[in-house]
């Protein structure tokens, strides 16, 4: 996404949708997030950039409510979500398509994506939006009475973000897109979150594929060992010596 | 003949080494020399085995000929066609043949079996209320057993002390082993697979031992007698003009049909229950927890139902068994009956209703048969259990996943949708 002098002017007056303050989360002993903040503007694709175990899934499950923050404030849209079950952040309109493509394998597809409108009862608009679904996988079409667990890799991490985006969320979470995909196929799905966004979902993306990532964001974090060590622009990041050395790999 | 010299080089090893490992397996059945061992029994034995193994060689070859390939084996086969035709026939025909026979059964059968027909229908009923955790819900639970007694215990306490009536007792009892079945639950809810099954198998114990040793409440290892069995009332001309007759389910023919009603009724609940929403959620939570946390399902409640609705199902059948026995004491609920009505579930095909049915009846009918094999009867069990899981991993009858909701198009046919399974089972 280009940058634009009248791209950051509009930015630093937008709402911001999700803002994290100080939030700590420990699996028993373990420490994962230590005080963790940033903020996310309406309509923006914004990335968490980290190495391995840096705490970018557990973030986004935090968010989730599927781990507790210990500490710390999580607001959407204003609302304090932190103390929210999983279930109950879901209706506020955030989405999460998980790491490792969690989908449920003895379900075909279409049940996979019914799942994901399950706190819906509108019928006829879960129906459109499934036509949405797939106009941006025309594969899950073709792979719709399937078994989600026959499904190949590149097709399962479409299905987790079309589920995800059944629940027509405001802010999609997005953990590692990319993991274990072929090239050809990453740049797609690249491509089609471009597209989700354009529709005015909002877009919280971790990744491992720190290029990838911030080429199609409008901000970027960095992340190290349950901290967030640098915040920036996509387009400053991705010139960043530091960024550019640890994991752009140039 | 190119398939059949195929099967001679490996399939022929594997088929050898694999008999003659069986044939070892069995030997206890056989008896050892010089404790009991009986010729005749021994070559009985070995002689159906021989005569098992030689058909399903037989099956192999013949399946794998060239001739048996162009005239019954092709895509266009008699086989295919009989199994096509069969499918063509209506669920509801078949359900409705099958309760005719049912319906049936008690007036061409003799009391012995009538009340092995009992048996079969109550593991049934507790088949499918374990299916609502382990099969649906997918929370492996050893310890099932003890709602049974619950159910059981909660008439028999009510009936002796208050008199209560059956049908008094029976919403107490459901209230009360879905009661007991979150207060199991709740304790469990972060736990999955090998400890859960600790768990449940640990409060299992509990349940049966405080039943053993709580004496002046139980009457511990004696048990209860003397419950009075379920009547209901009729309307009936007498001298005095009409009023309600008392009609006491007390032949085993009545017991039989109440059971029977009790279990149809099982299977429309379990039936409406899986295909609802929280089946489905059920099912979510089964293949994915978290991913089923993140499509907004709340795992906890339904986690929690899920263990409620299969203690509920079992107090049922647990109020009907000490009603029917005017008897019951603490030695009925053993761990070996837990793993029964898992087996049951397991072997039928986990969250598959007609799977369970099947087996209910399989694994409690056929060791009556076998009687007289005696102490080998579980053996022989065992080993049939071990080769149903070789020849169908995924249960008798695999579960089919129907239509939901929004989706118009048709259910895979059986076949394929057990390919699909398959292919899933050797990624996983």
């Amino acid at each position: 996404m280009k940058q634009t002098p009248l791209g950051n002017w509009r930015r630093a007056i937008k709402p911001s949708i999700l803002e994290l303050k100080n939030v700590h989360t420990y699996y028993g002993n373990i420490h994962a997030l230590k005080g963790i903040s940033c903020t996310i503007p309406s309509g923006d694709i914004a990335c968490l950039i980290g190495a391995n175990g840096a705490g970018k899934s557990t973030t986004l499950l935090t968010i989730f409510g599927v781990q507790r923050a210990a500490r710390g404030e999580i607001r959407f849209k204003g609302r304090p979500i932190h103390r929210l079950r999983p279930e109950q952040v879901a209706v506020q309109g955030i989405s999460q398509a998980p790491e490792g493509r969690q989908i449920f394998a003895r379900m075909t597809t279409l049940e996979n994506l019914e799942m994901g409108a399950y706190l819906r009862n509108d019928k006829a608009e879960v129906a459109g939006d499934m036509e949405w679904v797939f106009g941006l996988f025309p594969r899950l079409k073709d792979r719709a009475r399937q078994l989600g667990g026959t499904l190949s890799g590149g097709e399962q991490q479409m299905l987790a973000i079309g589920r995800a985006l059944m629940a027509r969320p405001e802010l999609l979470l997005l953990d590692e897109p990319s993991l274990g995909l072929a090239p050809k196929l990453v740049e797609k799905i690249f491509e089609t979150i471009l597209e989700i966004n354009k529709n005015g979902v909002t877009i919280f993306l971790v990744e491992q594929n720190a290029h990838m990532a911030l080429s199609i964001s409008n901000t970027g974090y960095v992340m190290e060992t349950g901290r967030i060590v640098l915040t920036d622009s996509a387009a400053a990041l991705l010139k960043n010596e530091k960024v550019k050395k640890a994991y752009l790999g140039e | 003949m190119k398939q059949g010299s195929e099967m001679g080089n490996g399939e022929f090893k594997k088929f050898i080494i694999y008999s003659l490992f069986l044939g070892v397996l069995i030997l206890p059945m056989v008896g050892f020399p010089g404790t009991h061992f009986e010729a005749k029994r021994a070559f009985i034995v070995w002689g159906v085995f021989v005569g098992v193994l030689a058909l399903g060689m037989l099956n192999q070859v013949v399946r794998q000929s060239s001739i048996y390939q162009k005239t019954l084996g092709g895509p266009q086969s008699f086989n295919r066609r009989v199994t096509k035709q069969f499918q063509k026939i209506p669920v509801r025909h078949w359900t409705l043949i099958l309760l005719a026979a049912v319906a049936v059964y008690p007036l061409l059968a003799n009391n012995y079996m009538v009340d092995v027909g009992i048996t079969c229908l109550i593991y049934i009923v507790l088949g499918l209320g374990l299916n609502i955790v382990v099969g649906l819900a997918g929370l492996l639970d050893l310890g099932y057993i003890a709602f049974y007694a619950v159910g059981a215990y909660t008439y028999s306490l009510l009936n002796l002390h208050f008199g209560m009536s059956f049908w008094l007792c029976l919403p107490i009892g459901i209230l009360l082993g879905a009661i007991l079945g979150c207060v199991i639950g709740y304790p469990t809810l972060r736990m999955r697979g090998d400890y859960l099954a600790i768990v449940t198998m640990g409060f299992g114990e509990i349940i049966r031992l405080v039943l053993n040793n709580w004496d002046s409440l139980t009457k511990g290892p004696n048990g209860l007698l003397g419950m009075a069995k379920p009547s209901i009332m009729y309307p009936a001309f007498s001298n005095s003009g009409l009023e309600w007759a008392t009609y006491s389910l007390k032949s085993l023919h009545a017991l039989y049909y109440f059971i029977l009603l009790i279990a149809v009724l099982t299977v429309i609940g379990v039936r409406r229950l899986d295909q609802s929403r929280i089946g489905r959620a059920w099912v979510a939570i089964r293949e994915d927890e978290v991913a089923a946390e993140l499509s907004g399902v709340p795992t906890t409640w339904l986690k929690l139902l899920a263990y409620a609705m299969g203690a509920a199902f079992a107090s049922v059948a647990g109020a009907f068994f000490a009603a029917k026995l005017s008897y019951t004491n603490p030695n009925f609920f053993i761990f070996m009956e837990s793993c029964i009505v898992l087996c049951i579930v397991v072997l039928g095909g986990a969250g598959s209703i007609p799977g369970v049915i099947l087996a209910g009846v399989l694994l409690i009918a056929v060791p009556e048969v076998f009687r007289e094999l005696q102490d080998y009867r579980m053996f022989a069990f065992g080993l049939a259990m071990a080769v149903m899981m070789v020849l169908r991993p995924e249960g008798l009858i695999p579960a089919t996943r129907r239509k939901l909701g929004l989706s118009d198009i048709e259910t895979d046919t059986i076949g394929e949708l057990e390919e699909s399974y398959q292919a899933v089972d050797s990624r996983t």
